[in-house]
């Protein structure tokens, strides 16, 4: 809807369609459509550390799955890790550790997948601008050209799925990583079912990173500037610089590559992180403290990840990242929409990894549990598909969880977000004499880049309606569009 | 959940046990398993995600548990068409997506039914359904049961049912499965 005051005008989005969970755009325009003001609202429901206190620390990663219907295994396995901690179990058995890392594999090969292929592909296959009847997944399956695109993406999909399944035990509370390991190990029945299916899951891998490379570079000058800044990314690295989806120590760089700190223990994390509320936002916005919330945010997920490593150690994931950052020199890529190509980078990394420990003896190991000294605060970290996640506990002598605080990857990305809406809107809808669903759509093309699951971010329940309302400077209705 | 594939009926409870009555879906699938009907596959998750449209593919028939925000007491069956349509926005997806995905990409004519349980508490986030809802609940299983025993689908839609409930508009819409 729009709201006049004065001489102004505001658009909302209410909510971003295909993004998870409640949020909404605004964006203020003056008597001659120039864009004074874009931002990106988030309703805000923060319940989720309340319903955990009390609790039981060993409930905990079993728990936290009912935060989102999303990426469950990323809040099971940072839970888990915390509470790894807590029983001074945080040394895990080889079997534990690469059932877990196979648990998080699979979540990255299918979150990345859903997203490329269902919810990012519509507008790079039929344009920002295309009609909205075509232009989601449905117009892909309907499309004899892009129809196997879609079938590709379900049964990715699937495949991850099933990999969760058989290494967490269930899709709802799954079981699998428990204090100090995990509650099972892999079948050679299981492994060889998933094996017979690796070379398939790689080649559609292969395909994928192609369309995705393909589109950035043909459309490299578009891109660059849609939605894009300097900005600062921070991640989890391994020891020797590798990139790490489930371990490793924080890495935060500038954007020239210049290191701001590195190899830190995330169990540290607050001494070097803070966040920041501002007062027209429910959804905080994290800063590197030594910098400050002015300079200090930063962005997460596969674009920052590819960034701030030194390699990937799957040889095909590296190759592809060491095109990829020959694009800007080997300097750090700050283009928004490159989160496309560096998401399927990790796509082709997390299958490489998913065929390398199918191929590991130790996931057939009957050494599942470790612990030692009991702790009573810890932090767990892993790298969700969408970014850092931040779990840290108190627990006390009751076993009982006393605090929690939980920093998910959308709010790492809040800042980001809304510089990547403020620039679209800036440089596609300003001044424009109507503001059409293709021009709206370009904003949100600029925040499905991050792959936002708002419900994360807010802990909320929500349906996903579309209303955009245009009104004039003195108040008027002169255009209403919905969608669901 | 149950049924290691090779079911003629798929039966998806959706929901998230988390927010009281939206567990309903997940309850119900739940029940379902440990009764081991013949020929009856049971799914349980947090919402309809697209990889559903496979296995969907794969059964002759579907039903969707849901929780009914506003429909009939103690619920409803109907059946749900492929529909395409632009409510397929999110990372999750309402049944006449997942139906849609399952005829567009696997040229499958499933047939689908929604058993919409009427819910009560749905903003709180906390455990456990509530009393009527878990009344509504039993008398649910207990129907679908019946159903899935004889196949008769079309059928069942087709009794009388319950009146709507009082003070709600008996629209019938499901919450979606997202969290």
């Amino acid at each position: 809807m729009v709201k006049a005051t004065g001489k102004l005008k505001r658009v909302v989005i209410e909510p971003v369609t295909r993004v998870e969970g409640h949020g909404k755009v605004s964006i203020l325009l003056d008597e001659n459509n120039r864009v004074t003001q874009a931002r990106l609202h988030v309703v805000e429901f923060r319940g989720f550390e309340r319903f955990i206190l009390g609790r039981p620390y060993w409930e905990v990663p079993v728990l936290v799955q009912r935060l989102c219907g999303i990426c469950p295994v990323s809040h099971h396995l940072a839970a888990a890790k915390a509470m790894d901690r807590i029983v001074g179990g945080e040394k895990l058995t080889p079997t534990a550790e690469k059932m877990r890392r196979l648990m998080h594999c699979g979540q990255m090969f299918q979150s990345h997948a859903l997203h490329f292929f269902h919810l990012c592909s519509p507008d790079l296959l039929f344009g920002f601008d295309a009609d909205p009847a075509i232009r989601n997944v449905i117009g892909v399956a309907k499309d004899p050209r892009y129809k196997h695109l879609a079938v590709q993406g379900v049964l990715m999909r699937k495949y991850g799925q099933e990999i969760i399944k058989a290494t967490a035990g269930k899709k709802i509370h799954g079981t699998g990583a428990v204090p100090g390991g995990v509650n099972k190990n892999l079948s050679i029945e299981e492994r060889d079912g998933f094996l017979k299916d690796v070379e398939q899951m790689l080649e559609w891998s292969r395909g994928a990173l192609k369309i995705a490379r393909d589109y950035t570079v043909e459309h490299l000058e578009a891109v660059r500037d849609f939605g894009s800044f300097p900005s600062n990314h921070l991640s989890l690295v391994r020891a020797d610089g590798a990139m790490d989806l489930y371990h490793g120590n924080l890495r935060a760089i500038d954007a020239d590559g210049n290191k701001i700190f590195d190899q830190v223990d995330y169990q540290g994390y607050a001494d070097y992180l803070a966040e920041e509320v501002r007062p027209w936002s429910y959804m905080k916005f994290p800063f590197i403290k030594s910098l400050g919330p002015e300079t200090g945010w930063y962005r997460v997920g596969p674009l920052a990840r590819i960034n701030t490593c030194d390699f990937i150690d799957t040889p095909e994931a590296e190759a592809a990242r060491k095109e990829f950052m020959a694009v800007t020199d080997g300097k750090p890529n700050n283009i928004t929409m490159a989160y496309h190509w560096a998401r399927m980078i990790e796509l082709l990394h997390a299958m490489e990894g998913i065929r390398d420990l199918l191929n590991d003896g130790d996931l057939q190991g009957t050494d599942l549990r470790v612990k030692g000294e009991r702790r009573g605060e810890a932090v767990g970290l892993v790298e969700a598909p969408r970014g850092t996640l931040f779990h840290h506990y108190k627990v006390d002598d009751n076993d009982q969880v006393v605090m929690a605080n939980l920093i998910v990857s959308t709010t790492s990305n809040n800042e980001p977000m809304n510089r990547a809406v403020q620039g679209v809107a800036a440089q596609h809808l300003s001044g424009k004499p109507e503001i059409t669903e293709g021009l709206l759509n370009h904003v949100e093309v600029a925040i499905r880049a991050y792959d936002p699951c708002l419900s994360c971010a807010t802990h909320a329940l929500g349906r996903m309606p579309l209303a955009v309302e245009l009104y004039d400077a003195e108040g008027h209705l002169i255009d209403k569009k919905t969608k669901r | 959940m149950s049924g290691a594939g090779g079911g003629d009926v798929l039966v998806i409870g959706y929901g998230n046990p988390a927010r009281r009555d939206d567990g309903l879906g997940p309850a119900a699938a739940e029940d379902l398993a440990r009764r081991g009907l013949p020929g009856v596959d049971v799914d349980a998750d947090y919402q309809l995600t697209v990889e559903d449209a496979a296995d969907v593919a794969g059964h002759e028939v579907v039903v969707f548990v849901d929780a009914d925000v506003a429909g009939r007491e103690p619920f409803d069956f109907r059946p749900v068409a492929a529909r395409g349509e632009l409510g397929f926005s999110s990372h999750g997806c309402e049944p006449p997506a997942v139906m849609a995905l399952a005829h567009d990409l696997f040229d499958a004519d499933t047939k689908g039914y929604i058993l919409g349980i009427r819910g009560y508490e749905f903003d709180e986030l906390a455990e456990g359904l509530s009393a009527a809802a878990q009344a509504n609940l039993q008398a649910a299983v207990e129907f679908l049961d019946g159903v899935l025993r004889s196949r008769k689908f079309d059928e069942a839609c087709r009794r009388p049912g319950p009146a709507p409930a009082a003070g709600t508009k008996g629209n019938g819409l499901c919450k979606t499965g997202n969290t």
